[in-house]
Formats: C-alpha cells, structure tokens, sequence
C-alpha cells in the first residue's frame, strides 16, 4: 500500500445521509474481475442517467469538483452490502478522505485496507467543513494525519481521533499484507521446522 | 500436558506467531483458488509487486462458471463476463506458476471434489479456498474454511492467515443408520437440531459410531455443510478409513515418509478428557431420510411429516417461516411426500461424488425419470465422470432419462447456463436452498442422492425407503 501523505486537496460536499454501498458502487459492477478501474463507476446511478451521460448537477460531475480527494458526507456513509468493492471505487477516483459524523463498521474497516482515511467529526464540525466543502476549488482543505487535524480553508483547525496501531499502519504504507510480510523471518523458520516434522507437506 | 481436542492439536502445529492482540499467524498447508473470488487478490499482488508465496501449495480450478455441455472448451460458450473470470485465472495460473487443472483437463472438477481426489488434501493440514464449502475437506482431519478475497491475497502473498481461535463443539451420532438413510440426512438432521446459527463461533468435531462407519465420500459430505450450521470448519477424526482413501493418491506422500505422516495422522484424535464447550448429541437410528420445505437449510423435515405451520415456530422464524411458505409456494399441512417437483439437479460438492451416483443409479436402474421432468447429474469431477462412465452408472442415467453433464458447480449457484425458471421446483442434492440460489423464483428442495433420484421417477418428494 502507498503511504499516506499529507492531504491538501478539493473537498465535495455530500450533505445527504446515509449514503450505502449500493450508491457508491451498484451491483452490476460487481462482476469485476478487478478492483482497480471502478473509479468511473463510482456513484454511478447518481451520476449518470440511463444513457451513460453525466448529470450535471451531482457534486463530482461539477467542474470544481472532479478532482476531489476528500468527502465530506452525512450521517452513516458506507452503510448497506459488505463489499470491498465501495472502498475499491472511491480509492480508484482519488478519493483519499471521507469525513462524517459516523460510518457502517465493515466500510470503516475497509477503508483502512484501501489506504483510505475515514474521519469521524462531531455534527457541528462537519457542518463548518461542508460549509467550507461548498466553497469550491480553490478552497482547499488540509488533512494531516500525523497531527491529527483538518484544516479548513480559511486556517481553521480542528482536531480528530484515530486508533494509533491503524495510523501507524496508514503513515507506513501498511497493510495487513505488509506486516505479516515484515514477520517472514518467523515464516521462514516454520518452514524449516515444517520440512523435518512434516515434510510430507 | 493438558488434554486437547482435534481441532486443538492441527491449531497448535500451525501456529507461527503468536500476537499480544490474541490473533495468532496461522500456516496454511493448502490453498485452493476458483476463478470467482480470486481475480482481485491476484491483481492485489500484481499491483503491490509481490509474488505468491508458495506456488507449489496453491491449487487452481474453475469450477463456478464452467458450462457443463459438450464443446465448453470453446470460450463462445460462456457468457462475456463468465468468460473473463475463467480467462482470469487462466492467465493467473500460469503467471504465478501454481497447480493448475483447466476445464481442458479430464482433472478438472469442483475445486473440493479435485483436492482430496488428488491427494491435496491430508489429515492434519489447513486447507483454506475463498469459498465457504471449503469445510468439506474437514472429513479428513483437515482444518479447513472459507475466507474472503482480502485474505485470499494475503495467503497468496504470505501462506498464512491471521486467525483467532473458535470454540470447540462436539456433535455426536450415536449407532447405526437405519436403510435409506445416508449422510446427507445425517448433516441436514444436524441443521434441523441445531439450527443455521448453531455452529456460529465454533468448530464441530463430529464423532460417533455413525461417522466412523461412513465411507469418506460420506464424511465429505456431513463436513461440506457445517458452514450451513454455522460453524467454522467442521473436522473428522482420520481413521484407517481415511488413511485407506488417501493412499496412493497422486499427490499423498510415499515410502518413508507416508510411514512417516502415518505416525503423526494417527495421534490427530481428541483427548478422552478434551475440554467441549457445546455438545450435541444426536441417535443414528432416530434419523429418516429428510428433505428441505423452506428457504434455510434449518428448514429440515423427515419425508413423511407435513408442511409445517408458522404459527408453529417461535420468535422471529414465525415470519420467515411465512416467507418461506409464500415463495415455495406451500401450504401448512400438506403432505410433503405429495409436493411435485419438475427438476431433478444431482451434484454439487455435497453429493457430486461416485458414491451419491452410484447411490441414484440403485434406485435408478431399469427406471425412467416421469414426464415432464428435467432431470440432470453433474458428476462432481471429470474424474468422477469417468469412473461412472466406466462402472456402467453414466448408461443407467441416460437410459432412465437423465442429462449427463461435464463437471463443475453447475445448477448449485446457477452462475453458469444451468438455472431454474421462476416457479420451477427442484429436488436438490446441493446444499443451499436460498431464494434464487438455483435461479431467480426457482425452489429448491434439499435432498440425498437416493431421494432425488426417487422423486426424478415419481414426480413428486419421495420416500426412497419405498424404492428399495
Ligand atoms: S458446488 Fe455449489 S457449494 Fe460447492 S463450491 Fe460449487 S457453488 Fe459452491
């Protein structure tokens, strides 16, 4: 996984709640055999109409927004289906920050796995950085996650919780992956103890 | 030392690290890939520049989207996206380098009727596939379980799992079966008793007097649906039994070191005084031969009771009894030797074995399947396949009117052509009877091999005892 960098970026407001996994990635592109290149599916119904072209009025068509790296969502985002496929996507678009004030557990979980940060904020804070989200493209929003704060566009700071071992992980480029793989010398000698007691195997 | 159980002693000789967190970095022995749930992981890899681990321990086959007609070896036969999936793996395979059986491959087959076929699969191994029936190669006294594509990866990537131990249950069949019943009745009465959550947390060691007289394709088929009851993995004891079905295999060891696995296999057996933290126990001579009426595999009856009533149930299952009714399209009380079916689906990993075919052919023989039913079996290997052609049993199917198809999933799932139309009702020897599961509106009966066979020449549920 890529290391988390610091995140100056173009923040899309998206006030509505409850925002599921069906929303973020509708199940006809679940036949993937990749999970790469779902970015252009990615709210998909929302997005396009039935001809395959862009409604313009949805916040990631709009000329400030395209090119997005942080969300600023309603209440319970990713709730619905457990499919990786929702991190994949939103990763795939640019998509490095999802703010609200509360996420689905298993769409938490993943964004971890994706290298993505989701960020839980009390109501009155992602009320000031949606405010700050509908400024547009040159309002740029700060995410660090080493010191824990978002910073608003006009240097407003506002601090956040993370479990440590997870932003370890995230500032390391770690994924579960990478850390047992960082445990191959312990691998390795249950191999060779493996090859005398069953070498069968 | 303290007295362990089984499913204790294959954790313990697995464990490569143990983490402060109570997780513990468990070694996988075996890992089997099908072409649905490995594309990502394989791209996972790709995309992070690493390697599999231990090519020589991964095992690939397409088994879920194959066609199961003659002249599949054509790609046009496959729908676009089917067809991108089995290419996936394909391509993976050989990138990768890991054992591979192609549809092209007389081999080829259900990824967990080739893997013990092929003496992949041995007593005291971990077996790991991103599919839950991966429970079926417990019957070895394997510990064995389905995960998801994120840790399909990451075996790939590292041969390990990171793993927190389940609890131990014992479930116990006491005695001898009466005739008619097989150990398809055996599993499904265990998921009537206990219900699809009961297993929830637990490994099951099944045990008993009941187990040890069943052959391994039996066995197979009582672990193949543990995960139907909720549990982790199911695991059975391996015995000369075992230790007879695994000889000689292609890929079971030899010489010194078969003598040498033999002296480990035989101490795989829990301890008199092993710690249960659950204990079933069920009297082999109680067991009928049983089918599904609803959409849960809990949803087990003997064939000659009734369609049960909602109000009969307690709790929240009043209402998803109702459902069921609804979209089986039953009614309480109706005799559920009457209910007519008009499809007839044997194989699947639960029953695609020579044994569930020469089972059907018994009550097949000199028969014909009654009018107006489609009647299929989809031997669970080509392997399979041949050996029935071979015993004579492939000439019963088509003479009674059978299909007599190629290996793979087939009408299990209906990812490939094979599927139910909406209100077409099914006698089934697979293992899942959910709503769509064998195509959109279609029901599904779960049933052993000998049933279905039995209902495919009656029209209707059947008592087999009335068969034989
Ligand atoms: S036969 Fe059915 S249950 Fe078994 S692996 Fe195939 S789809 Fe899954």
């Amino acid at each position: 996984m890529e290391k988390f960098e610091k995140v100056s970026g173009i923040a899309a407001p998206m006030p509505l709640v409850n925002i599921d996994t069906d929303m973020i990635i509708p199940k006809q592109y679940l036949k993937t055999i990749k999970r790469s290149g779902l970015g252009v599916h990615a709210f998909a119904e929302m997005r396009y109409d039935d001809q395959g072209n862009e409604i313009p009025d949805f916040v990631l068509n709009k000329p400030a927004y395209r090119e997005s790296q942080i969300i600023v969502a309603g209440d319970n985002f990713g709730c619905g289906s457990s499919r990786e496929h929702a991190p994949w996507a939103l990763a795939d678009f640019g998509i490095k920050v999802v703010i609200s004030t509360s996420f689905a557990d298993i769409f938490f979980n993943n964004c971890f796995k994706n290298g993505m940060l989701p960020i839980v904020m009390p109501q009155e804070v992602v009320d000031v950085l949606m405010e700050d989200a509908e400024k547009g493209a040159n309002a740029r929003m700060e995410v660090d996650l080493e010191a824990q704060t978002v910073t608003t566009s006009d240097g407003e700071v506002f601090p956040f919780e993370v479990d440590a071992f997870r932003k370890h992980c995230l500032l390391e480029g770690l994924d579960d992956i990478g850390l047992t793989l960082a445990k191959a010398p312990a691998i390795d000698s249950f191999e060779s103890q493996m090859e005398q007691a069953r070498p069968w195997v | 030392m303290s007295p362990k159980t089984l499913y204790d002693k294959i954790w313990d000789a697995h464990v490569v690290q143990q983490d402060e967190d109570g997780t513990s970095l468990l070694y996988i022995d075996r890992h089997l890939v099908h072409e649905v749930t490995s594309p990502q992981a394989f791209e996972g890899l790709r995309l992070a520049g690493r390697t599999v681990r231990s090519p020589e321990r991964t095992i690939a086959v397409p088994d879920h989207n194959v066609p199961t007609t003659p002249g599949r070896e054509n790609p046009d036969q496959m729908p676009e996206e089917s067809r991108i999936q089995v290419a996936a793996l394909d391509t993976n395979a050989k990138e990768f380098g890991v054992n591979y059986y192609p549809v092209t491959d007389v081999r080829q087959g259900i990824v967990h009727i080739v893997g013990p076929e092929q003496g992949w699969t041995l007593p005291g191994m971990t077996v790991v596939c991103g599919d839950s029936h991966t429970a079926t190669h417990g019957a070895f006294g394997a510990l064995a379980h389905g995960i998801g594509t994120s840790e399909v990866e990451h075996v790939l990537a590292t041969q390990t799992l990171i793993q927190s131990k389940s609890k131990n249950m014992k479930v116990e069949i006491t005695g001898q079966l009466n005739p008619g019943v097989t150990a398809k009745d055996i599993t499904l009465a265990v998921i009537g008793e206990t219900g699809t959550a009961g297993g929830t947390g637990y490994v099951i060691e099944y045990c008993g007097e009941a187990i040890r007289s069943l052959s391994m394709e039996g066995r197979m088929t009582v672990c193949n649906m543990a995960i139907e009851g909720g549990a982790r993995a199911g695991l059975i004891a391996p015995d000369e039994t075992t230790f007879e079905y695994v000889k000689g295999r292609p890929h079971a060891p030899k010489g010194a070191q078969w003598e040498a696995a033999m002296t480990w296999w035989k101490t795989l057996y829990s301890d008199d005084d092993a710690h249960w933290d659950k204990v079933v126990t069920i009297r082999g001579e109680d067991i009928a031969p049983v089918v599904t009426w609803g959409t849960s595999p809990e949803d087990v009856l003997p064939i000659t009771d009734v369609v049960p009533a909602p109000e009969s149930f307690a709790g929240g299952k009043v209402d998803a009894a109702k459902r069921a009714l609804d979209y089986m399209g039953l009614t309480p009380g109706q005799k559920l030797s009457e209910i007519e079916i008009n499809t007839v689906f044997i194989g699947s990993c639960t029953n695609g074995r020579i044994e569930d075919l020469r089972a059907a052919a018994e009550i097949l023989k000199g028969k014909k399947v009654k009018d107006g039913v489609r009647a299929m079996i989809v031997p669970g290997s080509g392997l399979v396949r041949a050996q029935a052609e071979e015993e004579g049993l492939a000439e019963i199917f088509t003479e009674a009117g059978f299909e007599w198809r190629l290996a793979g999933c087939s009408m299990c799932l209906a990812m490939n052509p094979d599927q139910l139309a909406p209100g077409d009702r099914c006698a089934a020897t697979s293992n899942r009877n959910f709503e769509g599961r064998q195509g959109r509106g279609g029901r599904t009966h779960l049933m052993s091999p000998a049933m279905a066979a039995a209902a495919a020449v009656t029209g209707h549920l059947t008592d087999v005892r009335e068969m034989m």
